[in-house]
């Protein structure tokens, strides 16, 4: 097992050294960077958006249900939604989602491509194959997730407003306060980097997996699960390190 | 011409290619037949640098593809077009998109003059009004001839087909054979087909090669198939019943 570790960790470094050559044409590799990016990002905005704001409301309530205390400021509700959706929901929570979505994305188109012998036939033509497929995902997901923890941010706080707007469940007054209260920029720095750092695992695992599938149609499902599998860890392992360097 | 000498590969502890030398010419159709296992798809493979051979060498007109730095294989790949077995089209691509593939990565034409030779490509095979389709919108047939309008864009000197003729019926699979013969002789190229199909043989097989649990076990062209003296050349043939007639009737 460790032995297979091992090799499949060397084989993964190698084959980031083939992704990241020089582009063949420049003019190509921006028409995929955008074709990635509205399949992997653009196409991510309504299940973001729909999951922040729910999330988002669900926070103020239980934030609300566990601070009866009459010594603490109502304030204090809108100021723990908005750490808690910065910190750690808007980037780790989202890309555990992006996981699954942009993941098995990325691992079953690639690997449907290796089993119908698709790139193979890019290699025959003389084009790096792992560059011109992998290259495009990989960038567009680590450059432009960011967008997508400031987009899951905004609706957030918005999905606790609406709460609070319908529920008067603490003043309106005092969540807006709340949201401004001792406001630390650097959180929503150390957010898009953790996301850009998630989406790179993310995009990189799952091209890996596919582009190397093999065995047929349960190759590609297995390449799948496992890219979906091998993120989800390496996300929460490194959220750990990340915020242990950045915030500690 | 292709030359191929004392090539040999395994797989483990499986020895797929034994010591395999033969020679493949330019303008004609050379085949590579056997029965499935026999190693065909791993010679064909081995042909064209996606395998490497454990020793051996295969030289297109004298260069050695597998000796070739990356980035001298990558240019060289150019010269060779490629027909899979699935025909391998990019499902993300239209079929004029596929056969302009690559001409995008290795032409500095003009996007009209790309079109004008992916549609001269298509005209060639008989594939016309398919342009804005995508893949699974063809049929089978019609895969193979976008497959090897996609091979000849680039006017390769070297066309290599993997079954080409596999899941067609036997009107679409002449129609195949015949259409690869001609673009054969048409452009000069050296072309090399891996098959077990008997019709395509007899139809278009100038320089044949059978291959038998990974050895070379003859060679010679359709005329001189049926008198073979190879025991096991034989059986593959009166697998099928219209060869075995011919057989029998002398």
């Amino acid at each position: 097992m460790l032995r297979n570790f091992l090799i499949q960790t060397g084989q993964y470094f190698l084959f980031l050294k083939i992704v990241f050559r020089k582009p063949e044409k420049w003019k190509i590799f921006w028409k995929q960077f955008f074709l990635e990016a509205d399949k992997l990002i653009v196409s991510s905005v309504v299940l973001v958006s729909v999951i922040s704001i729910f999330i988002g409301g669900v926070l103020v309530i239980q934030t609300a249900s566990n601070m009866n205390n009459p010594f603490l400021d109502r304030m204090l509700v809108g100021y723990m939604v908005r750490e808690s959706l910065i910190l750690e929901f808007c980037s780790t929570m989202v890309a555990l989602i992006l996981a699954g979505k942009i993941g098995s994305n990325i691992a079953s188109e690639l690997g449907s491509m290796r089993i119908t012998e698709q790139i193979d036939a890019i290699e025959m033509m003389g084009v790096n194959s792992a560059s011109f497929l992998v290259l495009p995902k990989i960038l567009s997901a680590t450059l432009l997730s960011p967008l997508l923890v400031l987009l899951s941010f905004v609706l957030g706080l918005a999905g606790g407003w609406i709460v609070v707007w319908m529920t008067s469940i603490i003043p309106p007054a005092k969540y807006a306060e709340g949201l401004r209260y001792f406001f630390t920029e650097f959180y929503i720095f150390y957010s898009c980097f953790k996301m850009s750092i998630f989406c790179f695992m993310i995009a990189s695992i799952s091209a890996f997996k596919g582009y190397y599938a093999s065995g047929g149609t349960l190759g590609v499902g297995r390449a799948s699960t496992e890219s979906i599998v091998i993120s989800c860890i390496l996300i929460l392992m490194f959220d750990l390190i990340i915020t242990q360097l950045m915030l500690y | 011409m292709i030359k191929i000498e004392h090539l040999n590969k395994s797989f483990s502890d499986n020895h797929v290619l034994k010591d395999i030398s033969i020679e493949y010419r330019k303008g004609v159709c050379n085949m590579i037949i056997g029965a499935s296992g026999s190693g065909k798809t791993v010679l064909l493979k081995t042909i064209i640098g996606l395998l490497t051979p454990d020793s051996g060498s295969v030289t297109f007109d004298g260069k050695d593809i597998s000796a070739m730095p990356y980035a001298e294989k990558k240019r060289f790949r150019q010269n060779i077009g490629v027909l899979f077995q699935n025909s391998a089209l990019f499902d993300f691509a239209t079929v004029l998109e596929n056969v302009m593939f690559p001409m995008d990565f290795f032409t500095d034409w003009s996007r009209k003059e790309k079109i004008e030779r992916a549609e001269y490509c298509l005209e060639r095979v008989n594939v016309q009004g398919s342009d804005r389709k995508y893949p699974g919108e063809l049929s089978g047939g019609m895969q193979k001839r976008v497959g090897i309008a996609r091979a000849i864009a680039l006017n390769p000197s070297y066309l290599i087909c993997d079954e080409p003729n596999s899941g067609l019926d036997p009107e679409t699979s002449i129609m195949i054979d015949q259409l690869i013969h001609g673009l054969t002789k048409e452009f000069g190229m050296t072309t090399v087909i891996n098959t077990h199909d008997m019709n395509s043989i007899l139809e278009i097989g100038d320089n044949i090669g059978f291959l038998h649990q990974g050895k070379m076990l003859w060679q010679g062209d359709r005329h001189s198939i049926f008198g073979t003296d190879c025991k096991e050349l034989r059986k593959f043939i009166c697998a099928n019943s219209l060869a075995r007639n011919i057989i029998e009737k002398g």
